[in-house]
């Protein structure tokens, strides 16, 4: 329902640029195109949907797990996210500012689950098309990814 | 239009009035399958799961079909004998070797008689066994993965049609030749057949940890056909039993001249008394050459080792390893019931079946009640072995399992039927039609110490006029029956691959669990995986160049590769860096003279790619994977030999 009233969104665009005065408007190179869905703010903190409901952050980093996640964010994850640029998924620069610790555990762990239900992970889905891949991860591993993602201001 | 309605209305009220006034129904088979109750019956409900897997041989297209019952929904065809280009199976680096033999690389095989895995003579869901009948091969399917794991050669055999069977605890594997041939091989006149042909029953150790396969020792047996087995099970556990046809030892026109004598035999193995006689040294080693290749999941490779002997028994010098039981007339199926008491001979050419006794057969041996021997193997008198008969159930019969509930089942190819018969007092209880000429049939069980019983599966060489025409080949067809009650109930029947020569079955509560998802990167040791696009290169070795590819969805690393020459060969070594269930990745190259690859999650396989022409070449996904599937490619460009186009490779422009 929401793909079709999307497209319908398209498709109104396109009409009106069709009727357009002429003036071509052209965004300025390297800039990726915004997307047209709105992204709904949600009432209350978003902690997805998962086996992941509670997440206890430290005040300080914790370096060694933060190594550790970075370890099996490059052999599990780099394949789609580079960090500091757009790839095949969203840069994951500032994402635990984007995101709450839950949201984004549940995200790395129940990515099918999470891309049906999950109002931004779904809005996420339509931007970037490319479904998020589950990997497997433990627990353990995806909290450790997590710390890393704190390191990537 | 109208027409039409009135006529099937008249034809409903008509077929109604008949059937409300007991008029008999025409067939037998349609009223019955047609039943909303039978329907019912082989209904499994979208999202619900069948309640057994059914292992159906592909005969002569050489491979493994998995179905469900009851639905008969197929869900597998697993390569074993034959080459698979949807799967690369045989096409690719790291299968290739499973097909090799001492004739070099086959990439065919006459695939019969899957049997599974068994423990305390009760099936435990480990491992599928399957024999290659026409050079002669046994392979091990591994039920973890459903992928074909080990395959061996057997050596001093033709036609290995005697096979796979397994004993009561997978201590061995079987595998009898249906052909008998000079042992060794040597160039002699045929005519000279009669006592001078071999036929070799081979006893293959299994691993209890890992599956594998060991030619333990072969029994060298007179020249008649060797043409099915079974082993004995609970008081009969350490023997083996296999029919013979042919001991008239002819060698042309069998279908004469093998047909002369009244009975032929079945030969009961003594193998425990075997096992004694090896550890004795009363073996002689004999030269053979015969392929053993074995699939690593670790390297995800497989590798092949030709052997070069084995240890031969002579019956005639090892007292009490075999007797032959006279069996009416050229028997096929050789079945023994879960109790392990009754030796079941189907004689093909006989109006009955023969039952021998496990207990009569001992006190016969016991006493000495012979009635002659055959090149030094003792025959046993023919009524001091009987253990009763199932008179005159048929025409043709081929092949009995046995339920729960103390009943054999036997087909019967030239009467086309499917005959229900009562264990130890051999009376016939019940028939059904087949459509048409029914081989073998499977009771999940029905040939282990405990039968699930519930269904029958019959397995037909004919189709003629069941199924919407296919031209001149039609597929051939499996018959599903509820055995639950008294009568037979037929209630479907379903297509099937190749030719369904014979079949396996067991709860699918026994596999489900332990079904293997995805191979973890992590445990990936093939020697040219790139476990992260980190890791994807190119790299060149003389003429060589090998390409570490990665898959995600969508897209590969690299994608855009240059410096590949005309004359070189190139090896793409893909690696799935997907962990997730049921995404693999599909690998296809314009111009490649070969399969396309299909990879797992997690694995690694290598497709070789010579290039003939100058140009920019086009690889991509076949397997569709995610929304952007199409979009999953890349290029490569070939420059002529000796040209100096660097080597390089980028994604993204990185």
């Amino acid at each position: 329902m929401r793909t079709i009233s999307s497209i319908v969104a398209v498709a109104l665009v396109a009409t009106i640029v069709g009727c357009g005065s002429g003036e071509t408007r052209e965004a300025p190179p390297g800039t990726k195109p915004e997307s047209m869905l709105k992204k709904e703010e949600p009432a209350g903190k978003d902690l997805g949907i998962g086996p992941v409901k509670k997440v206890d952050i430290p005040e300080t980093i914790d370096e060694a797990l933060a190594a550790k996640g970075k370890e099996t964010f490059e052999a599990k994850c780099t394949a789609c996210h580079k960090i500091g640029k757009r790839f095949v998924g969203p840069d994951l620069t500032g994402v635990v500012n984007r995101r709450e610790p839950e949201w984004i555990m549940n995200m790395i762990l129940n990515p099918e689950v999470m891309v049906k239900d999950n109002e931004t992970a779904k809005a996420l889905l339509a931007e970037y098309m490319s479904p998020m891949a589950n990997q497997n991860l433990t627990e353990e591993e995806a909290r450790s990814v997590l710390e890393y993602f704190r390191t990537l201001k | 239009m109208k027409k039409t309605i009135f006529s099937i209305t008249a034809v409903a009220i008509s077929t109604t009035m008949l059937i409300s006034c007991g008029g008999a129904k025409k067939g037998g088979d349609s009223g019955g399958a047609l039943s909303g109750k039978n329907a019912e019956k082989v209904y499994v409900a979208p999202g619900e799961y069948d309640e057994f897997y059914a292992f159906i041989s592909g005969g002569f297209s050489g491979q493994l079909s998995v179905y469900g019952l009851p639905s008969g929904r197929l869900f597998k065809v697993i390569p074993v004998f034959s080459q698979d280009a949807e799967k690369a199976y045989g096409y690719n680096e790291e299968t290739k070797p499973m097909l090799n033999t001492s004739y070099g690389f086959i990439p065919w095989d006459d695939a019969h008689h899957p049997d599974l895995s068994q423990t305390k003579g009760v099936i435990d869901g480990r491992w599928c066994f399957i024999n290659g009948n026409n050079t002669p091969r046994i392979a091990r399917i591994d039920l973890k993965t459903f992928e074909t794991t080990e395959i061996i050669e057997i050596p001093n055999c033709a036609g290995n049609h005697s096979s796979s069977y397994v004993t009561d605890n997978t201590e061995y594997v079987i595998a009898g030749t249906r052909f008998s041939v000079p042992v060794p091989q040597k160039d002699m006149p045929i005519s000279e057949y009669k006592g001078n042909f071999k036929g070799m029953l081979s006893f293959l150790k299994v691993d209890q940890e890992t599956g594998e396969m060991d030619l333990s020792f072969q029994i060298m047996m007179p020249g008649f056909d060797y043409d099915k087995a079974h082993p004995g099970r609970g008081k009969s556990h350490g023997w083996f039993f296999f029919t013979t046809y042919n001991s008239e030892e002819a060698a042309s026109l069998l279908e004469v001249n093998a047909s002369q004598n009244d009975k032929d035999f079945i030969a009961a193995v003594n193998w425990k008394k075997a096992e004694e006689y090896i550890k004795e040294g009363k073996f002689k080693t004999m030269p053979a050459k015969y392929a053993h290749n074995i699939y690593d999941e670790g390297t995800q490779m497989a590798t092949s080792t030709m052997e070069k002997d084995v240890k031969v028994l002579d019956p005639a010098e090892c007292p009490g390893l075999v007797y032959f039981l006279p069996t009416p007339k050229s028997p096929h199926g050789c079945d023994v019931d879960p109790t392990g008491e009754y030796i079941v001979g189907s004689g093909k050419l006989s109006a009955n079946v023969t039952a021998h006794s496990f207990t009569k057969m001992l006190d016969a041996i016991k006493n000495e009640k012979f009635s002659g021997e055959a090149y030094g193997i003792p025959i046993i008198n023919f009524e001091d072995v009987l253990g009763g008969t199932v008179v005159q159930p048929g025409l043709g019969p081929l092949h009995t399992e046995f339920d729960n509930n103390g009943y054999g089942y036997t087909t019967f190819f030239i009467s086309s039927e499917v005959v229900k018969w009562k264990v130890g007092t051999w009376e016939v209880v019940d028939r059904k039609p087949t459509y048409y000429s029914p081989g073998h049939l499977m009771i999940p069980g029905g040939n282990s110490q405990k039968p699930w019983g519930k269904y029958l599966l019959a397995m037909n060489k004919i189709t003629k006029d069941r199924y919407l025409p296919t031209g001149p080949e039609l597929c051939q067809s499996a018959q599903l029956y509820d055995i639950t009650g008294e009568k037979m109930e037929l209630l479907s029947d379903f297509p099937t691959i190749g030719e369904p020569h014979y079949a396996a079955g067991c709860p699918a509560e026994l596999i489900q669990p332990n079904q293997q998802k995805i191979y973890k990167l992590e445990d990936n040791k093939h020697p040219y995986a790139a476990k992260s696009e980190k890791e994807s290169r190119v790299e060149r070795n003389g003429k060589d160049v090998h390409i570490y590819l990665t898959t995600i969805r969508s897209h590969f690393a690299p994608d855009n590769i240059e410096g590949v020459k005309v004359g070189d060969k190139v090896y793409f070594h893909v690696t799935n860096l997907e962990q997730d269930y049921d995404v693999p990745h599909g690998f296809a190259m314009i111009g490649a003279n070969n399969s396309e690859l299909l990879i797992m999650p997690g694995q690694t396989e290598t497709l070789v790619w010579e290039p003939k022409q100058v140009g920019v070449w086009p690889f991509y996904c076949t397997d569709f994977c995610s929304a952007l599937h199409q979009e999953m490619q890349g290029y490569i460009r070939v420059s002529p030999a000796g040209s100096s186009t660097a080597l390089s490779w980028s994604l993204d422009g990185e």
